[in-house]
């Protein structure tokens, strides 16, 4: 499993970085910073949470 | 609590395909189908009226999920295909092409905009469709006006200048409003607006529209205002709210007010559930049903529902949250808003630089015990405006006192 964030889909709306913090930050303008491309345990079930709840589906689980 | 072997979702849109995805998610192994009256596969609204009317965004980019990805999910999903009516006791659903059984319905069909009555044919904006006819219109048009003090209004407001037509924004109330803060914010969205060249007149009642072309403008209308004035543009959008997508159930036994009724959990009837802008759950926090016509608010209901349906979960009550962005100043919301108190700047947290980025506001919303309810952030430095969020107090203590 690999994180991907699509940054110019990005409202800044902080969703990912609450729910999964050691998997996202943001940068000064509010767009998604990725912290760790390939979370594991714990990280990558908030990852996941964080996926489904991007209001602009900007991020997204890849299995390749 | 078994899981239903057949789950059927109407309205392929993000409330639909998230129950959809979520219910994999928690490792629901039933049928899913998803059926959406549009031709297209489910994409994301928001970006209709920014990055797709100022022709930033090709409409593939607002797509969501491949066909590829829905199948491999095992989501069926029926495009171009309406539901026409609900038997609630037999658990059927009637559409165009036949019925469908099902053990549990979730209900997830939006809103359509409302006509003005002085102006039903002018353009409007909810679907993909609208946006790429909308946005073509706006290519030719160099006057523009926008009939809606909304969020829409703005929103559509700041596309057309960035495209540097003339614009005039129409609203009735004389104050500009902005989702669920209603117009706490009108002040600073009409600096922003005048700041950006658009010109607004807010206290203007539409009363007539006619054809007003000529060789140069062939597509020019006149319209009519309350007070005796005229004024011709080559465009008009009128963006004056949605009424909920229940005349398909309007035959059904559901309780329909403004939206479909149901309780916290979404439930509407045994085994039906609905979520999105056309569901009005019963919110503790205000004490009664409402509708919130928000992304995220779609998304979280949807997740509930998925889980409450997988195993009998029951999750949290969603929290508004809201964005926009208008004239490139990017605003978030989240939380409750009394429309009786006005919003207090929070002061900005030490940590950081105030560099040229970063300048921005937090302003609060508080109760009437002092409590924050809401934060908005205007242009805020994100740190900023999630350290604001998680002093929002959520708990289920009423907001407004009312009988
Ligand atoms: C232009 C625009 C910009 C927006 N910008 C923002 C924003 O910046 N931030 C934000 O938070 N929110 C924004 N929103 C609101 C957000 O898009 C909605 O809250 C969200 O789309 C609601 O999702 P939903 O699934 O409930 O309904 P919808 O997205 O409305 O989907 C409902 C679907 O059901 C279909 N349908 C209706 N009736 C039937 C039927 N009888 N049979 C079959 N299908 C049917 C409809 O055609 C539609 O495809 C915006 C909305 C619009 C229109
Ligand atoms: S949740 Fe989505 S929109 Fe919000 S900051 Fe993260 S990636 Fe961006």
């Amino acid at each position: 499993m690999s994180i991907l964030v699509q940054t110019d889909a990005c409202v800044g709306a902080g969703q990912c970085a609450l729910v999964a913090p050691d998997v996202f930050d943001q940068d000064d303008n509010g767009i998604v910073l990725l912290l760790e491309p390939d979370p594991q345990g714990a990280d990558l079930a908030a990852a996941t949470r964080a996926v489904r709840l991007c209001p602009a589906r900007a991020i997204a689980l890849s299995t390749t | 609590m078994s899981a239903p072997a057949r789950v059927v979702i109407v309205g392929a849109s993000i409330g639909g395909l998230t129950v959809a995805e979520s219910l994999r998610d928690e490792g629901f192994d039933g049928e899913i189908t998803l059926l959406g009256d549009e031709p297209h596969l489910p994409y994301t609204r928001p970006p209709l009226s920014k990055q797709i009317l100022a022709g930033e965004w090709q409409p593939d980019q607002a797509a969501i999920r491949t066909a590829a990805e829905l199948d491999e999910l095992g989501i069926r999903v029926l495009t171009g295909r309406r539901a026409t009516g609900l038997d609630v006791g037999a658990r059927t659903l009637h559409t165009g092409d036949g019925p469908i059984d099902f053990d549990e319905l979730v209900i997830a069909t939006g809103t359509e905009p409302r006509r003005h009555p002085a102006l039903a044919e002018a353009s409007t904006l909810r679907t993909m469709d609208d946006a790429l006819r909308l946005r073509e219109r706006m290519e030719a048009a160099r006057r523009v006006a926008v009939i809606g003090s909304g969020i829409l209004g703005s929103e559509i407001a700041s596309a057309a200048r960035k495209r540097d037509a003339e614009v005039l924004l129409v609203g009735r109330s004389g104050a500009l409003g902005f989702g669920g803060v209603g117009t706490l914010l009108s002040e600073e969205l009409v600096r922003l607006h005048e700041a950006h060249g658009v010109e607004l007149s807010l206290r203007a009642e539409l009363v007539a529209a006619r054809p007003a072309g000529t060789s140069t403008a062939p597509d020019a209308t006149e319209l009519g205002f309350a007070d005796g004035t005229t004024r011709t543009v080559d465009l008009v959008v009128t963006m004056i709210g949605g009424t909920p997508c229940t005349d398909w159930l309007a035959s059904s036994t559901l309780e329909l007010a403004d939206g479909i009724a149901c309780d916290r959990l979404g439930i509407a009837a045994p085994g039906i559930s609905a979520v999105g802008d056309v569901a009005a759950w019963f919110d503790p926090i205000t004490g009664r049903h409402r509708r919130v016509e928000h992304q995220s608010n779609a998304i979280e209901q949807a997740i509930a529902v998925a889980g409450r349906l997988a195993h009998g979960a029951e999750g949290a009550q969603p929290v508004p949250l809201f964005w926009s962005e208008i004239h490139g100043t990017r605003i978030h919301a989240y939380g409750w808003f009394d429309p009786e108190r006005p919003l207090a700047e929070l002061p900005k947290s030490a940590e950081l630089p105030n560099t040229a980025e970063s300048v921005g506001t937090v302003f609060g919303s508080h109760d009437g015990a002092g409590e924050l309810r809401g934060v908005v952030g205007w242009n805020a430095p994100p740190r900023d405006f999630r350290t604001a969020r998680a002093a929002v107090v959520t708990s289920a203590h009423p907001l407004v006192a009312h009988s």
